[in-house]
């Protein structure tokens, strides 16, 4: 396949280069794409949740049907929307930051989108085959052990698929940091974000197996006869709680540290300085990853484990608070005395850090043993952690989108439609969740469908509602812009904003093979050295050559469908034959197509010298 | 050898003294790992150690054959495999805590 072949192609063509694509750019687009599908549907079921909450004893929605709806809420915002919309921004920006011309392994990186994509679609399909999955994202035994119908079948095997594409990128992403970067680019060169997708791929790496054990004792508890959570078989239904919090505490550093990248490159960008405290940046990042795994029983004060792991996990939670200070003091320091440009991608961090530190600071609240007993299980925890997701992860995904987007697509975002979805959301996000502390305080429980009028709830409750579709007018005014940029959008040259970093140093969109000559890293922030000693561009690193490249492939599109297929079959084999023979059919699919992976000899294919250098003219 | 050897005699000699020395490594580690093994095996089947003793002995041998495996034969000790050895010892790490997290507060 030639350079110029993939130029001119209809929308088949197009359709199937995305299908079989292992350019970890498009791969991003499929990421950015699915999630955001994915956040759509869990926006829609948000707002439904408010609609039932508007009024006390509200019939918008049925008890059941509420229930199936929080679950997906969670279930879809967290596994199916925060973390691909994160890998998507990943694949974009951080084979660029570090100067290489793909992934480590392409092949890899497509199934791990395809196995997120087609294990979301899986839990989706639920809503069409008898009912969603209603036991909380959570999934607490012995509530989901006895859950009836097949509601929760479709979350084990659809977060079983989805998890384990996310473990495929997480390992993808660390051998890429570790073994391909660009020359004199050191592990203390590299940019934030490229630090946090490092950081959090190691959370990915050591938190989804605990996920995956505990889905897989779920699946047999549930469909195979097991009694891992039954008391009354002798199994223990606590197993369930700490599995699900040993991954679950460090999800949400996985969700979080990305954006602390984002922000951190947005921030020095934006105020023209070098980030402040770069060293002590990189460090905090990794304690927190560090006591991330030491913290997860604090989701558990009052399952009764004793005073002394209260404590211990208490104490442990609350020392996460310093090197997330340390971060947000840093954040300031390097706004300090910066030539500021505020845009949307700036305004997106800039409202990340009052709206964190008010998630940080009842984070603290929560994390107190004694005070807990009051607030588990109530909205002043929905609170807590809607400012913390929305507020960092939500914020992070907005302005990462606003910042790379020229780089992704070769257009800028518009300002003002870009300004406008801003303010609406941040708006809208205070009204919706800053209320809810109150409610929780005064004792509105989480998880219940109506609430009873004249309890002091009626009030909150309908300003949150009226809050969530201020967000709902900002997501929409965004997807508007998307639309308005794609057909009318501004082009920009590869460096719009004066950038620090390499991955401003190509052109916008960049070219398939990313660089043609390796660059020559020579400080943090290279292409401001660069620029600053008058070079202007970077140095390359090596003469121009053949350029090696993967070739596409379908492979990783049928091992994911094979698996998709045998996860019905795992659903119904108990119900009928149907069931059995999609289960062994998928499996045979999608082993037959590993096996073909094996034993085809897939060399890739080579840019040759001269057709590089007939592209520089 | 090829002419090759002559030109690059002092990096010959070089390599060969390197390569002896490695051997030995590889040779001492796999008579202790050899020892510890019969060792293992010695102490249950001669019964000489009750239940009690004998588990965590059996557990500290294990741990020392791993560390042999990793650093001789897995390579780790070489130059350039610190960050393969702070992702073992973080997976170890994470692993450990699950572990006595879940024994400690679930079955102790």
């Amino acid at each position: 396949m030639s350079v110029t072949a993939t130029q001119k192609r209809g929308l088949g063509s197009a359709i199937w280069d995305y299908l079989t694509t292992v350019d970890h750019k498009k791969i991003a687009h499929l990421y950015l794409a699915g999630g955001g599908l994915f956040f759509i549907l869990g926006g829609i079921e948000a707002l439904l949740i408010r609609i039932q909450l508007m009024k006390p004893e509200n019939d918008f929605v049925s008890a059941g049907l509420y229930n199936e709806i929080i679950t997906m809420h969670g279930t879809t915002m967290i596994f199916l929307a925060a973390m691909p919309l994160l890998l998507g921004l990943m694949n974009a920006a951080m084979p660029l930051q570090i100067g290489a011309r793909d992934v480590a392994f392409p092949f890899l990186n497509s199934l791990g989108f395809w196995l997120f994509m087609l294990g979301g679609i899986l839990l989706n399909c639920s809503w069409f085959m008898g009912g969603a999955p209603d036991a909380g994202w959570t999934a607490y035994a012995p509530l989901s052990t006895t859950s009836p119908g097949h509601g929760v079948d479709f979350y084990i095997l659809g977060l079983q698929i989805a998890g384990a594409g996310t473990l495929m990128g997480g390992i993808n992403f660390l051998v890429t940091i570790i073994n391909m970067r660009a020359p004199g680019m050191t592990y203390m060169r590299m940019p934030l974000f490229t630090w946090t997708t490092f950081i959090t791929s190691i959370l990915i790496l050591f938190a989804f197996p605990a996920l995956t054990i505990g889905l897989f004792l779920l699946m047999f508890e549930r469909l195979f006869g097991a009694a891992f959570f039954d008391v009354s078989l002798g199994g223990n239904a606590i197993i369930w709680q700490h599995l699900f919090w040993i991954f679950g505490h460090p999800e949400v550093y996985i969700l979080i540290l990305p954006c602390f990248g984002v922000f951190s490159d947005v921030f020095s960008t934006f105020s023209r300085k070098r980030l402040f405290g770069y060293t002590a940046m990189v460090f905090s990042t990794i304690v927190i990853a560090f006591l991330g795994f030491m913290v997860w029983a604090h989701h558990m004060f009052t399952v009764g484990l004793g005073p002394v792991a209260n404590t211990i996990f208490s104490v442990a939670t609350m020392a996460i608070a310093v090197p997330t200070g340390v971060k947000i003091f840093n954040w300031l320091a390097t706004l300090w005395g910066g030539r500021i440009t505020v845009n949307s991608a700036m305004l997106w961090s800039l409202a990340f850090i009052p709206s964190f530190t008010i998630g940080g600071m009842t984070g603290v609240m929560v994390a107190t043993v004694a005070a807990d007993y009051q607030y588990h299980d109530t909205y002043f925890v929905i609170a807590h952690f809607h400012y913390v997701i929305v507020g960092g992860t939500v914020f992070g995904i907005f302005a990462g989108l606003h910042y790379w987007w020229p780089k992704m697509f070769g257009r800028i975002l518009n300002e003002a439609l870009g300004k406008t979805a801003f303010w609406l959301f941040f708006i809208g996000f205070h009204l919706t969740f800053f209320i809810q502390h109150f409610l929780g305080l005064m004792g509105m429980p989480r998880r219940y469908w109506v609430f009873l009028e004249d309890q002091g709830l009626d009030t909150g409750n309908l300003i949150s509602s009226i809050g969530a579709f201020f967000m709902a007018a900002g997501v929409i005014i965004f997807f508007i812009n998307i639309i308005y940029t794609a057909a009318k959008g501004e082009k920009v040259s590869g460096d719009p904003y004066d950038g620090r970093t390499l991955e401003w140093s190509i052109a916008s969109p960049p070219p398939h093979y990313n660089f043609k000559q390796l660059p020559l890293v020579r400080g943090l922030d290279p292409l401001w050295i660069e620029k600053m000693e008058g070079n202007g561009k970077m140095t390359p690193a090596e003469p121009l050559g053949d350029i090696h490249m993967p070739n596409n492939s379908f492979i990783p599109f049928m091992i994911s469908f094979g698996l998709f297929i045998a996860g019905f079959g795992f659903i119904y084999h108990n119900d009928n034959m149907i069931g059995t023979i999609a289960m062994f059919g998928g499996m045979a699919i999608a082993l037959l197509s590993m096996l073909t992976r094996s034993v085809k000899d897939d060399l890739g294919y080579h840019i040759s010298k001269e057709e590089l250098e007939k592209e520089a003219e | 050898m090829t002419d090759n050897a002559n030109t690059n005699n002092v990096v010959d000699e070089y390599q060969k003294t390197k390569n002896k020395e490695e051997l030995k490594g590889h040779l001492i580690s796999f008579a202790m790992m050899i020892v510890a093994t019969l060792i293992a095996f010695g102490i249950v089947a001669s019964g000489v150690m009750g239940k009690i003793y004998a588990i965590p002995v059996l557990v500290l041998l294990a741990v020392v054959q791993v560390a042999f495996q990793f650093y001789y034969f897995m390579h780790l000790k070489e130059k350039g495999n610190s960050m393969t050895a702070l992702l073992i010892y973080g997976g170890i790490w994470a692993a450990a805590l699950t572990v006595t997290g879940l024994g400690a507060i679930t079955w102790w």
